[in-house]
């Protein structure tokens, strides 16, 4: 059984912070069809359109018949772990600071044999599920779990490998006065968090709500943070940078307002001020000093979440400029994906339909509680995935999306 | 299926091998073209005179044998490049053999050899195949001890094989090499020793690994005239076999691509298993051993455990077995590891193996075992050798 992941001790300041390093990267290409499954949760592998046969490791035509044909479906993830063994010794930098480490074979229900990392829970020869997960590297890779759920099992250092929990982490909620924002933070003390700093972009307006929400656990630290002033983040970043493990950007500046009849730019400004160029000035003061601390200790820096909006994938003419800033954003998010790639710190993209909240009072239902997209948000860490789709409403815009986008088009347009 | 032809006429001679060194500065170039020179100096062969070339390397890049021979001056009829690890040399072989018998070339120089810089390994595994880039090596990046410790656990819980019984084999293979002046482990081995070494990747302890190094071998294949005229003793091909991804549904691997061949093996060559006076396995690890034991024919399925009880494996005993002593005390030089047995069995069968000299070693089988390409050996093969009468 998973012991409980013991709370991080203090750490030793002037000893050498372990430096991050990732698991081997190097894929074909046809083998990066897992990594979009892994990337939302799902468990897929390739199988052949023509005879059915699933393959394993991705090929480029079907072993069996040759057919070119080869397509991603989900499929069974039961299986039958048939050997296993405990590494106690690697080629490989990153392992080697992580050594024991176990893997072993499981035959798929589905067919093929697979190579997987082994959860410390599977009992020899026994029955297992598969998962694919998102390692450090940002690659999927298949990790074998117990067939039903062991207590702490998620507390498992090889699993931890692929999750981003907030448990005894410190997290940064960059805008904790939206109704989303405080969601968020509840949700974080919920998961177990340590510290959640909440971003107060507004201290000169007084809130009494706000307040006594801050009040409500000792693990709150209210901290004055306006993503519009590079100041004001820097400073925070000189503050608390080096102890900030999640980053949860809630900030954002939702208006109504298309594109032609606006006055002027001043409200696009504005969206692109907060989400666009306000991502950006928080990359540049806390990403760094995240890299740097991706492999420190046992609850290093992890995750930076970026609460968008299932329109930036496809845009809401009623409220084009904020759809703009919202795909920009979605690009901005790409490239820090990127940079963060180095240090396997995960980048973790939030696509919620509308939200109920204080902007969306003429948005007809179904809408999003702000604690259902915390609640998501909180399961996405855990999981470890870096695309989160939220809500009927975002499932659906995506399955139309994929379908035929020049109907979503048309129809949003409409 | 047709009858296939014998290898009449054809022998293989002037087993060489370039002294294995731990760490290597030089490239396999090097190493190939020093294994080419002992094969010309010591037969006696004008360099000119060998007009077909076999070349197996997993170092030699980016070069491969058509680099390798502008690199040596070697102006070849016939050149083959063979990337088939453990298996390289029985498949050279044959190769070679049928290439002879065929007139396509007089005299084919069969090298294997590889390098090993202090990085070399690491390299290796890491850029082995696609299929272990993209579903082995990123679980733990452990190499080939991963690999085969999982056929190793699966073996032992399957068929009952326990560490005293691969122990057994070490200690004998060490025994060998004690008598190999080749061999890089020059110290005796005890089992107690053996079951107390480190774990490395459970089952697998450290003396069932082998010692990646640098080192070549080298034979010579041509027409038994052309052996008699140069007075080397030549040593007859029975019969060989090679195989592919045999069992490709079997879930994990207890058997090699030799079950699917044998029984046309030994047809072919007009002998059994009994008559088999020495053999030379692929021993990378030793649970491929007890798979070459049972698929060639010497016990059956799972029953490996109970032979490897029943029998001695030195030079001396009643199943002479890898009797240079094997890559796992000779040390694993790359692509030779894949021609150390074959080339071994030629010392035996030309009495030329001096004190591991097996006596009266009339019939010799060799097996190759190589390229764990994803999660199995992929190619496999065997050689009846015999004593020739020049």
């Amino acid at each position: 059984m998973t012991d409980a992941a013991p709370k991080p001790k203090r750490k030793n300041p002037v000893a050498r912070t372990r430096l991050p390093t990732l698991p081997p990267a190097s894929r074909s290409r046809a083998a990066l069809g897992l990594a979009r499954a892994a990337a939302e949760g799902r468990f897929e592998m390739q199988a052949c359109a023509d005879c059915g046969a699933v393959q394993y490791p991705p090929r480029e035509v079907c072993g069996s018949c040759l057919s070119e044909r080869l397509d991603w479906r989900e499929v069974a993830n039961g299986g039958a772990l048939i050997a296993t063994t405990t590494l106690r010794h690697s080629n490989d930098a990153y392992f080697r600071e992580r050594l024991p480490w176990r893997v072993g074979t499981v035959k798929m229900d589905a067919g093929p044999s697979a190579v997987a990392h082994v959860h410390e829970d599977c009992q020899e020869a026994s029955r297992v599920r598969l998962a694919l997960k998102l390692d450090r590297s940002g690659q999927a890779v298949l990790h074998a779990l117990p067939a039903e759920d062991t207590p702490n099992m998620n507390d498992s250092p090889q699993l931890r490998e692929t999750h981003c929990d907030p448990k005894h982490r410190r997290v940064l909620v960059t805008d904790g006065r939206s109704t989303l924002g405080r969601a968020m933070v509840k949700a974080s003390l919920d998961a177990g968090a340590a510290t959640v700093f909440v971003g107060d972009p507004a201290t000169w307006k007084a809130d009494a709500g706000f307040d006594a929400f801050v009040a409500s656990d000792p693990r709150i630290e209210p901290v004055a943070l306006d993503v519009t002033d590079t100041d004001s983040v820097d400073r925070l970043a000189a503050s608390i940078g080096a102890k900030v493990e999640i980053l949860i950007n809630t900030a954002d500046h939702l208006r109504d307002g298309g594109v032609m009849h606006a006055r002027d730019v001043g409200l696009a400004r504005d969206a692109f001020d907060v989400n666009v160029l306000g991502l950006m000035r928080l990359a540049q003061a806390f990403g760094p000093t995240m890299c740097f601390r991706a492999a420190d200790g046992t609850h290093g820096a992890v995750a930076w979440v970026n609460l968008l909006s299932i329109h930036a994938l496809a845009a809401l003419p009623a409220r084009g400029a904020w759809s703009a800033s919202k795909a920009a954003a979605l690009s901005a998010a790409l490239t820090l994906r990127a940079e963060f790639g180095g240090a396997g710190i995960r980048v973790m993209n939030v696509f919620p339909g509308p939200i109920d909240d204080e902007w969306e009072q003429l948005t007809p239902p179904p809408k999003l509680a702000p604690s259902a997209v915390a609640a998501a948000v909180v399961r996405g860490l855990r999981d470890g995935v870096e695309d989160l789709y939220v809500g009927d409403v975002a499932e659906e815009l995506r399955a139309r999306l994929r379908d035929n986008h020049k109907a979503v088009e048309r129809e949003l347009g409409g | 299926m047709s009858r296939r032809l014998a290898y009449d006429g054809v022998v293989a001679a002037m087993p060489v091998t370039v002294p294995y060194a731990r760490y290597s500065t030089h490239a396999a170039h090097w190493w190939l073209g020093r294994a080419l020179a002992a094969l010309i100096r010591e037969s006696g062969i004008a360099k000119a005179d060998i007009d077909g070339v076999c070349v197996s390397s997993f170092t030699l890049g980016p070069d491969t044998a058509v680099g390798l021979m502008q690199h040596l001056g070697m102006s070849p009829r016939w050149l083959d490049h063979i990337p088939m690890g453990g298996a390289s040399g029985v498949v050279a072989l044959r190769r070679a053999a049928r290439a002879v018998q065929a007139g396509d070339a007089e005299v084919i120089a069969c090298i294997a050899g590889d390098t090993n810089h202090v990085d070399s390994f690491r390299h290796t595994v890491s850029q082995f195949s696609r299929f272990a880039q993209d579903a082995v090596y990123p679980y733990g990046a452990g190499g080939p001890n991963a690999s085969f410790a999982l056929l190793t656990d699966h073996y032992m819980r399957q068929y009952g094989a326990t560490r005293e019984d691969f122990g057994k084999l070490c200690v004998a293979q060490r025994d060998n090499a004690l008598r190999n002046p080749h061999a890089l482990m020059r110290k005796p081995l005890t089992l107690a020793q053996y079951l107390d070494a480190r774990p490395i990747t459970d089952p697998i302890h450290l003396f069932d690994c082998v010692m990646p190094c640098a080192g070549a071998e080298g034979f010579l294949v041509m027409t038994e005239e052309r052996a008699r005229a140069l007075k080397l003793p030549g040593v007859r091909i029975r019969s060989t076999i090679e195989r592919h991804n045999a069992y490709p549904d079997d879930p994990i691997q207890f058997r090699g691509g030799w079950a699917m061949d044998r029984d046309a093996l030994y047809e072919h060559a007009g002998v059994s298993p009994a008559d088999v006076d020495f053999i030379e396995t692929y021993d990378d690890y030793p649970v491929i051993n007890m798979l070459q034991f049972e698929d060639l024919g010497f016990c059956a399925k799972g029953e490996a455990p109970a032979f490897v009880r029943e029998h001695g494996f030195t030079i001396d005993g009643s199943f002479p077995f890898n009797t240079s002593g094997g890559q796992l005390s000779v040390g694993q030089a790359g692509a030779a590891g894949g021609y150390l047995g074959l080339v071994q069995a030629l010392r035996q069968l030309t009495n030329a193996a001096g004190a591991m000299q097996v006596a009266d070693a009339r019939i010799g089988l060799v097996s190759g075992f190589g390229m764990i390409n994803y999660d199995r050996g992929l190619c496999s093969g065997a050689a009846l050798l015999e004593r020739g009468t020049a």
